[in-house]
């Protein structure tokens, strides 16, 4: 009789730098099935995880931020890429948390279509929300949208790969870099979805991902002087909300809410998305021989 | 050219190698400014629904002309209950006659309102240099003539909002408190009002205690121009009343100019809230002066970036970072510049810095010209007469700075220059951007691509290139980091006002 075959199971690290660390607390907690079983041991990232990954961020800031508009678009558009190209593995990922089958297949697919969308923004975006203003002095002037910075964000908690998908793509889609938590319930898809950046030409620091308790770290991503925006999309509990809000204003930090229920409806994509992490820059030069 | 040369030929003080004298050659003539015609009544009360009413505790305090120490008149003191009614009052329009006027109506009154200001400019810039201290030739040339355009400008967008806002239906957000500062305070009244009315919302504003008087006058105007009650209510008062504002709990939107620690107690206060906000906060502008500049073109433009409205300029360029090559000639250059400029009385034509705002600014500004010396750096003020009353500051310089110098990091919102030094490029950009601020920056050379190039490297919401201060409604302002939240001005500035 052949021995039965004992599978190797994966270990799910968080995702800084383009690496795959554990965190530096040694923490970890339970990701669990839709039954109650044992999926995984996720990391719980601390605040120098947090801050870690703030400080590699900024530095992958300036050269993402200077990318053309045409290699972000391809960037994405890569991402989406690999993710088609790894559809069994999120399958696996998705079903034993409680994905049908056609739903995880819709999920999935639904994924790799907005990673589409947000890549042909990336061009786009700019020619229909920047302009030529026409001034009355003799000078020409004109506004363009460059990126926020670093935005620090949640992840939305019900919809582990989709809801990920979809905060981050706008965020990056226009230049800027960012430190993500994955949803708490359900960390792993956002592990593996790391995978799949740090197979598509993403610099590493671009996209950092982290796993663990909002409730522990919603007070450092909110007040971390070097992060320009904060942003989320789920109702928090309204002394959550306050305390993010509060902190924000230690450095006039843009705080976005996006209340999104259904990550498939048609209001959850928009172009808005991504201006929502932009800064209008208006530039005069006077006109003359 | 030559003439210094020749004795016989008269000094000819335009000459660009010759320190500028105006002085000896010419002497200035007074050019008051007639003011009579300007009238300003013993007190103001509040303008609330259409109406001027008394304040609910009946207290008001004084306003003084800064130029003088002579007191002009009396505000109302708008206390909570006053706040309230106004918020009430502005609720009721926004849900009443001012959402059933078309779009097209709703413009038309606003254009209604910037004729009306071209109409009445001399007396508002009269009054605007009377209760501000600014000089008559600015609040005459640059600040009226803008809060008409500005006027004039979101005007026209009332009926065309959809086409500023592809795939959205704007929807206006309801009843605005809207607080604004003492520098401009008819044009900041003007960035507040125009947008929120083209939006189709109504506004509870609040002018600076020091500087309301050209907000009541507007009051007036509103009044004449008839505006449905309500639409705009005007409560002055100190930081209390716009306290009560921020936390009125039936106000959808509060915009705000001021300073950064103001702003980040509002953005403070709402936590919390889905009170949407805009935040014009402060600024320390940096200008970058390379060796292929044009160098008195760039001398000129840092004396309007520093000296306009004595240095009361949340964009204003105080901080000079010259290309070592040429930072002994640009300083004397500078130094020559100054002492041609004239200080005084605001409403005199010829007088190119008028008076401090207020006393408390005046102390301010005095504070940080001692810590400047303490930290080590050297002072340099132009000789110039200032008159004996009132609240005067000498232009000044300061030169032998570092990056960390209190001076160089902090907004001092007076008539105050910093000079450092860079080599390359590079340390220009990190200089610039070494502060927690982010509002406006600039640039001098001749080279085109340098000017996009250090223009993008540079984190602020506004790039001046080749000149400095302008300003236009048609061009959106505000900051990147510490300098605010959201833009006012041109197409961008209606997004202050509508719906996510």
């Amino acid at each position: 009789m052949a021995e039965e075959r004992i599978d190797v199971k994966k270990t799910y690290k968080m995702y800084i730098g383009g690496n795959f660390p554990r965190s530096e607390s040694g923490r970890t907690y339970k990701a669990l099935d839709s039954d109650g079983n044992l999926l995984a041991n996720a990391c719980q990232g601390s605040r120098k995880d947090f801050r870690d990954a703030v400080k590699i961020a900024r530095g992958a800031f300036n050269g993402w931020s200077s990318r053309s508009a045409y290699n972000r678009g391809q960037i994405l558009y890569r991402i989406a890429e690999m993710l088609e190209d790894r559809r069994d593995q999120f399958m696996r990922e998705l079903g034993p948390i409680g994905f049908k089958t056609a739903e995880a297949e819709a999920d999935i697919n639904a994924s790799i279509d907005r990673l589409i969308y947000y890549a042909g923004w990336t061009d786009k975006y700019q020619q229909v929300f920047g302009s030529v203003n026409p001034v009355a002095s003799s000078h020409f002037n004109f506004s363009m949208l460059e990126p926020t910075g670093v935005v620090a964000a949640f992840a939305p908690e019900k919809s582990p790969l989709l809801g990920l998908v979809s905060i981050i793509s706008p965020i990056i889609a226009g230049g800027n870099t960012c430190v993500v938590l994955a949803s708490e319930e359900f960390p792993l898809p956002a592990i593996s979805f790391a995978e799949v950046l740090n197979a598509s030409d993403v610099p590493g620091g671009v996209v950092n991902i982290l796993t663990g308790s909002r409730e522990e770290l919603s007070e450092h991503f909110s007040s971390h002087m070097d992060v320009n925006a904060m942003c989320y999309t789920d109702e928090l509990p309204s002394d959550m909300k306050k305390l993010i809000d509060e902190n924000a204003s230690l450095n006039v930090k843009r705080v976005v809410k996006r209340m999104i229920k259904d990550w498939y409806h048609e209001d959850s994509q928009s172009p808005y998305f991504v201006t929502d992490f932009q800064e209008v820059k208006t530039t005069w030069h006077p006109v003359g021989f | 050219m030559s003439n210094t040369e020749t004795k016989d030929v008269p000094y000819k003080p335009t000459s660009p190698n010759s320190k500028l004298d105006f002085a000896s050659v010419w002497e200035y003539a007074p050019a008051p400014q007639d003011s009579d015609f300007a009238e300003v009544k013993e007190k103001y009360d509040l303008f609330i629904d259409g109406k001027f009413v008394k304040p609910s505790k009946g207290r008001y305090f004084k306003s003084t002309n800064p130029a003088n120490e002579e007191v002009i008149t009396e505000f109302a003191e708008a206390t909570q209950k006053d706040v309230d009614k106004a918020v009430k009052a502005a609720r009721k329009a926004f849900e009443g006659e001012w959402s059933r006027i078309s779009a097209k109506e709703r413009g038309k009154y606003i254009y209604r309102i910037a004729r009306m200001i071209q109409e009445r400019a001399r007396e508002f810039a009269i009054l605007e240099s009377m209760d501000g201290g600014k000089p008559i030739r600015e609040s005459r040339d640059v600040d009226i003539p803008l809060v008409a355009a500005y006027f004039f400008y979101y005007a026209g967008w009332a009926d065309k909002l959809e086409y500023a806002f592809p795939g959205k239906q704007p929807e206006p957000l309801g009843v605005c408190g809207q607080i604004i500062p003492w520098n401009f305070p008819l044009l900041m009244l003007a960035w507040k009002i125009a947008p929120a009315l083209a939006t189709g919302n109504t506004v509870v504003l609040k002018p600076a205690e020091t500087t309301s008087l050209t907000a009541l006058k507007f009051a007036e105007l509103v009044k004449d121009c008839g505006l449905p009650d309500g639409v705009v209510n005007i409560v002055t008062g100190a930081g209390q009343t716009g306290a009560e504002i921020v936390n009125h709990k039936d106000v959808d939107k509060i915009a705000f100019t001021g300073s950064t620690k103001v702003g980040k107690l509002i953005q403070s206060s709402l936590a919390g809230t889905d009170k949407k906000y805009t935040l014009e906060l402060g600024g320390k502008g940096a200008m970058l002066i390379f060796e292929d500049a044009p160098i008195d073109q760039a001398v000129e433009g840092i004396i309007n970036a520093i000296y306009f409205n004595q240095g009361h300029v949340c964009c204003a360029g105080s901080r000079l970072l010259v290309q070592e090559g040429i930072a002994d000639k640009v300083i004397q250059k500078l130094k020559d510049r100054l002492a041609t400029l004239i200080v005084g009385d605001p409403l005199d034509k010829n007088t190119d810095v008028g008076a401090i705002n207020s006393k408390e600014q005046f102390e301010t500004v005095n504070k940080y010209l001692e810590l400047g010396v303490e930290e080590g750096a050297d002072i340099y003020q132009c000789d110039c007469k200032v008159p004996d009353n009132g609240y005067f500051i000498r232009p000044t310089l300061f030169t032998n700075v570092s990056q960390s110098n209190r001076i160089v990091q902090e907004e001092i919102f007076g008539p105050v220059l910093t000079v450092q030094t860079f080599r390359t490029a590079e340390e220009g950009i990190e200089k610039t951007n070494n502060t927690p601020y982010g509002l406006a920056n600039g640039v001098w050379t001749d080279k085109g691509s340098k000017i996009f190039k250090v223009g993008s490297k540079m984190r602020s919401g506004v790039i001046w290139a080749n000149t400095y201060n302008k300003f236009d409604p048609t061009s959106p302002f505000g900051g990147y980091k510490e300098s605010g939240v959201g833009r006012e001005g041109g197409m961008h500035g209606l997004a202050a006002y509508i719906k996510n």
